[in-house]
């Protein structure tokens, strides 16, 4: 996603002025995506060249709307998948690949380095958990601050469960 | 309350190692046969502490709970278990040990089928000579500690999770304080597996100290301390780095 998909998905649930648009776009991003007022302009400046995006001033303030053309680029956003072909250039698999080159001691430091700072990190967020109490029910902002919480937690474990991988394999290699 | 209690607090406890591994190698077989299991581990796990153990398999995380539990000897290096060295107690020493110091949760679900849920954790502690009364009461205190009711029930008449359950009731009854877990939560679902461990990782409030072998990121991730082992050595340790213990 860049900015303009996410000023694009905003203006779908209808016409909104500049700042709305920046605290929207910080509060639906769950707090990971700050944004300064002027890139809002800058991206929404793009939008209306590109016939994405209508504008309409009054009372001095300048509204702004989607497009039909901006809704169909939106559509096509939402359905479009991440491809594998070429895979994504993930920059711990291409560390552990960089490590690999320089042989197979120097691959395992670096796979026990990055697992032991990725399980660090989930116990740190599990204690966070265990010091809050039951899951709240949650809406809105909260909900996008745990879909994002979950995400990291989720991404940590997959990484090292792809590092235990590496290791099995790298030991297997050397014997 | 007296006034020497209002003025005189009681000094703190200073923590106590529940069991520790001094430069401990475990080998198996010998000449061409041999297999190094563990290869000098030095680790110490303090009571009110749970470590979690990860690694490859065949890395010597089961050994390393074996000895630990006093069911094998180390070749070399020495075993503390509650500040005694394992290899200089008698055999009925050692026996006393297992019994009264010592709870193991192990993968596979391993109560006695023919007893009833109450009667598997009675048990061990009827076998060590507590009168049958109170090690019924120790027993349903430790088996509603972990959620359960209806005791009567057989093994059989239990989910997966909560005959692990009972496992751990039994790992904690009467004087244990070190609990061994291989595992536990290998044959269980990931919701199953989450009420297990986060039972096990209650424990350390109550002063026990808890060894859990896990390949899960998401279960190590409760524990205090997180070691690595690889070839029978301990490659790095991962602490939950809030600026002390609970
Ligand atoms: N009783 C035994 N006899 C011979 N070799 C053993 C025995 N127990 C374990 N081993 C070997 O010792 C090594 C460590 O085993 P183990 O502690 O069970 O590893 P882990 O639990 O990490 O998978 C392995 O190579 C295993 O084959
Ligand atoms: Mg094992």
């Amino acid at each position: 996603m860049a900015v303009r998909e996410g000023l694009l998905a905003l203006l779908d649930a209808g016409p909104r002025v500049g700042h709305q648009l920046k605290t929207g776009f910080e509060a639906a991003t769950g707090g990971v995506w700050p944004l300064n007022v002027g890139q809002v302009y800058t991206t929404l400046d793009r939008l209306e060249r590109d016939g994405l995006v209508a504008t309409a001033e009054a009372d001095g303030q300048r509204t702004y709307s989607i497009t039909d053309a901006g809704t169909a680029a939106l559509g096509a956003w939402w359905e479009a998948v991440g491809g594998d072909d070429p895979p994504p250039r993930d920059e711990l698999m291409l560390k552990v690949l960089m490590a690999l080159d320089r042989g197979p001691d120097h691959a395992l430091a670096v796979v026990t380095a990055q697992r032991t700072a990725l399980l660090a990190l989930l116990q740190r967020r599990r204690r966070d958990q265990r010091g809050r109490a039951t899951d709240p029910a949650v809406g809105g902002e909260a909900l996008a601050a745990v879909l994002v919480d979950d995400a990291l937690v989720l991404r940590a474990e997959a990484d090292l469960r792809w590092l235990d991988q590496c290791e099995a394999r790298v030991l297997q290699a050397r014997r | 309350m007296t006034v020497t209690d209002t003025l005189a607090p009681p000094e703190p406890v200073p923590p106590v190692d529940a069991i520790r591994f001094l430069d401990v190698a475990k080998t198996y077989g010998s000449g061409d046969n041999a297999v190094t299991a563990l290869a000098g581990v030095t680790l110490t796990v303090a009571a009110g502490e749970m470590v979690a153990i990860m690694g490859p398999s065949g890395c010597g995380k089961s050994t390393l709970l074996h000895l630990a539990g006093g069911l094998e000897d180390p070749t070399s290096g020495t075993v503390v278990v509650g500040g005694r060295p394992v290899s200089a107690m008698t055999p009925s020493q050692r026996a006393t040990m297992r019994r009264r110091d010592v709870g193991y949760v192990f993968q596979r679900l391993n109560l006695v089928p023919s007893l009833t849920a109450l009667e598997n954790v009675m048990l061990p502690l009827e076998l060590d000579g507590i009168p049958t009364r109170d090690a019924r009461d120790q027993a349903r205190e430790a088996l509603s500690a972990m959620g359960l009711d209806r005791l009567d029930r057989y093994p059989d008449d239990f989910s997966g999770g909560q005959q692990q359950r009972i496992a751990i009731a039994r790992a904690t009854t009467g004087t244990r304080r070190l609990v061994l877990a291989d595992e536990p939560t290998g044959a269980l679902d990931t919701a199953n597996g989450d009420q297990v461990i986060e039972l096990l990782a209650a424990l350390p409030a109550r002063g026990a100290a808890v060894v859990l072998v896990t390949h899960e990121p998401r279960f190590a991730s409760w524990a205090d301390r997180v070691v690595f082992l690889r070839d029978g050595r301990v490659v790095d340790q991962s602490e939950a780095d809030d600026g002390g213990r609970r």
